[in-house]
């Protein structure tokens, strides 16, 4: 008897359980409807600066994202400006291709708030995910005046464009230059090298004469940004918003894959990270040249390596010989990028203009070498008044504003990481960059098709 | 109607069924677990069926996942990590709670199982900084040792080749501990009589170990087994932290979870990173039904 009720019992209650998963699932279903058909019916905005607005708040805090060296900036701007209700938030900035912003708005997509109203990110690639997924918005269609966005060096803003109409704005420009030890030059009687032919020649001097000091790195990700680039390699044409042109055996890349893999065979190329504790220990005291971004003084030199006052000097980055028009490379340059979701979008300008534009910020306190053409005036006064470098650093890196390579694009997939997982790894395990672009190209290539971009060639 | 016959069939329970202290203390367990793992169970499998507009999509997430450049090889790699993380989870855990039991009642034995289970108490992500501390021979506290096999820098140790044994070595230092005590308990529950008897009859150590102590503990080395394929198969916090520390030189795109999480925050397709947690999910259920069946883990004893 007892027997048969627990028989009976469980089979009822394998009913019901059956019963009560079906309904879980369909409220789940049911929420989960809801929940993403809110945003097509929600409340109707204005239309303004292109692009259809929020209804805007006069109160509330505006919700800024900053890295934490851009903190500074963010309570800079409230102390200026203590009538603004501020909400500072710091984040890692997307440093590395970290993904959080893009992880993070993604989800706020998909819950319809939460969005902050500024960001500052470190990765100047935001425009390609941030524009189809409708976080940033149009600054050049009402927001900021014109006049403004001219103020900015020729080509900053390119990262931060989608056909024709300008989403975030460049914190500060990552052209390369060539780093040198003024001081040991002079010593060892070298010359500056001007064309990447006498840089070589240099290197392999450099190898039997003064082994373990080296004229450059090729260790980190963003290594074909400082030599592919420059030397016009078009491993990332982006010649549309989903269109990408690959070729990485043409004679540009090849010419300059042989001459670091020379310099790397020589051991006067280091393969070490310039962030790495090996580099820090090993080759930070003995650098003779490291091409390299305009942040690598103040980030590396005066930061990282605490290399004394004096010693460092820059000159133009080499070029090809023969080559009538000269180009240089990019590392990064941070973006700023204002919420197309704000309800405070007024106080977000606000903050955004001055936060790019502003002589107290960009000029004087900013690490990096500001996109703004006034402020990085400011800057590079500052910078020769300090004077911590030997000799004039304005005008080469003036002059690098304006030569990056157009013919290197801003796309969604990380060539940095791409790099790194292809090319660095290889050259780890003793195969020549030369030999690897082929597995470079495929390996662009994969990646791009997979955020769907159509590949050419 | 049901709620007239379950309060009358509440009355016979209540007389002749004396564990409802039980569901009363399982009950906070059971919302937790509809809450956090059958909800977003079916929620998984709910996009996984759906594509962006929530129309039902049938097998064409999967399709996507399984074409994908990086879904095979990720496959392999979690596939040759579980080969060498449960074998050597097996072969070293049974063989440490043999050796800890032979030591039983001496000092060595209490002082070793708590070292055992230490690294275990770091949370996943603490115990994998500590690796990335380990495997940088510039700053490791063995790296002499890295340096006599030839491995000079961090990106030699991280080379590809090694990252199996790597994600191995850090997994079965972090959750072996745990397994180890658990195994040390339940040689605790084999009689004391039986192993007395075995030894008057003559039986050494190791007889002792492969003919009782090893049969006895079957079905916990089958959980352990269970557990830790279905734990193995969710690698992700090693090689994304790997990735992260070395700049993307090695780790990135490594596992499947890694790919699922690429899948839903990186090409903005939802429906194909759930694809893959599902795959992963009737994986480890049609293992640990294998292992259960074959094992017979379910009957009494």
């Amino acid at each position: 008897m007892t027997d048969k009720v627990r028989a009976d019992g469980a089979r009822r209650a394998g009913k019901s359980r059956r019963a009560a998963l079906a309904a879980l699932g369909a409220a789940v279903t049911l929420a989960a409807a809801t929940a993403c058909g809110g945003g097509g019916g929600g409340t109707a905005g204005a239309q303004g600066g292109g692009f259809r607005q929020e209804p805007q708040k006069n109160d509330g805090p505006l919700t800024v994202w900053v890295d934490s060296t851009r903190l500074a900036a963010a309570q800079l701007y409230q102390k200026q400006h203590p009538a603004v209700k501020m909400d500072i938030v710091t984040y890692d900035g997307d440093a590395n291709g970290s993904n959080y912003l893009q992880t993070k708005v993604s989800l706020f997509n998909r819950t319809r708030k939460g969005w902050p109203d500024v960001v500052f990110s470190s990765q100047n690639n935001e425009a390609s995910w941030a524009v189809p997924a409708g976080f940033t918005a149009p600054l050049n269609k009402g927001l900021i005046p014109q006049s403004t966005l001219d103020g900015w060096a020729h080509g900053a803003n390119d990262p931060c464009t989608v056909n024709g109409t300008v989403y975030c704005l460049r914190n500060d420009l990552s052209q390369t230059v060539l780093w040198y030890n003024a001081g040991l030059m002079k010593k060892w009687g070298y010359k500056v090298p001007a064309t990447w032919e006498d840089y070589r020649a240099l290197g392999e001097k450099v190898a039997t004469e003064h082994p373990g000091y080296i004229v450059g790195s090729a260790g980190d990700a963003f290594t074909p940004e400082i030599y592919m680039w420059a030397s016009k390699c078009g491993a990332n044409q982006i010649t549309g918003p989903k269109a990408v042109t690959v070729d990485t055996m043409s004679a540009n890349c090849t010419r300059m894959a042989a001459l670091l893999d020379t310099l790397i065979k020589n051991h006067t190329m280091s393969m070490s990270s310039v962030f790495s504790s090996d580099f820090d220990k090993n080759q930070a005291g003995r650098i003779l040249m490291l091409p390299g971004p305009s942040w690598f003084g103040g980030a590396l030199f005066q930061g990282t390596f605490k290399t004394p006052a004096g010693q460092i000097a820059v000159a133009p980055m080499p070029q090809w010989s023969g080559d009538p028009t000269p180009t240089v490379g990019n590392v990064g340059g941070g973006t700023w990028l204002l919420s197309a979701h704000s309800a405070h979008l007024k106080a977000g300008v606000d903050f955004l203009t001055w936060v790019t534009t502003a002589n107290d910020y960009q000029g004087k306190l900013a690490p990096g070498y500001p996109a703004n053409a006034a402020a990085a005036k400011t800057w590079l006064e500052n910078q020769a008044s300090s004077h911590y470098y030997a000799g004039d650093i304005t005008g080469p890196l003036q002059t690098a504003a304006g030569q990056v390579w157009s013919g290197w694009g801003y796309g969604q997939f990380s060539q940095e990481a791409i790099w790194a997982a292809t090319v660095t790894t290889g050259v780890t395990a003793g195969k020549t960059i030369v030999s690897l672009l082929p597995a470079w190209q495929n390996a662009i290539t994969n990646y791009a098709r997979s955020d769907g971009y159509k590949v050419g060639r | 109607m049901s709620a007239s016959s379950s309060a009358g069939g509440g009355r016979v329970r209540r007389l002749s069924w004396p564990g409802r202290a039980g569901h009363g203390f399982v009950a906070p367990y059971v919302v937790l677990l509809i809450a956090f793992g059958l909800v977003p169970t079916i929620y998984a499998i709910y996009f996984a069926f759906t594509d962006a507009s929530e129309r039902f999509a049938g097998l064409s997430n999967f399709a996507t996942a399984a074409t994908d450049f990086r879904f095979l090889p990720a496959v392999g790699h979690v596939a040759l990590y579980l080969l060498i993380w449960l074998v050597s989870l097996v072969v070293l855990v049974v063989g440490l709670a043999l050796l800890l039991h032979g030591l039983a009642a001496r000092a060595a034995d209490r002082a070793l199982r708590f070292l055992y289970y230490i690294p275990g108490a770091l949370a996943g992500a603490a115990s994998a900084m500590v690796w990335l501390f380990m495997l940088d021979p510039t700053v490791s506290p063995v790296g002499f040792l890295l340096r006599a096999s030839g491995l000079g820098t961090f990106g030699q140790v991280i080379a590809p080749g090694h990252l199996p044994i790597l994600l191995a070595v850090i997994a079965f230092w972090t959750g072996a501990g745990g397994w180890i005590v658990v195994m040390y308990g339940a040689l605790n529950n084999i009689s004391a009589d039986v192993l007395e008897a075995a030894r008057i009859d003559g039986a050494g150590p190791w007889q002792i170990a492969r003919h009782i102590q090893l049969p006895l503990l079957r079905k916990w080395i089958v959980y352990m087994v269970i557990l830790s394929f279905a734990a193995g198969t969710q690698l992700f916090v090693e090689p994304q932290l790997l990735s992260q520390a070395s700049n993307g030189v090695a780790g990135r795109d490594y596992s499947l979870n890694q790919l699922s999480y690429d899948f839903a925050f990186q090409n903005d397709n939802v429906g194909s990173a759930a694809a893959i947690s599902v795959e992963l999910l009737v994986v480890g259920l049609v293992v640990a039904g294998l292992f259960v069946a074959r094992s017979g883990f379910f009957d009494a004893d």
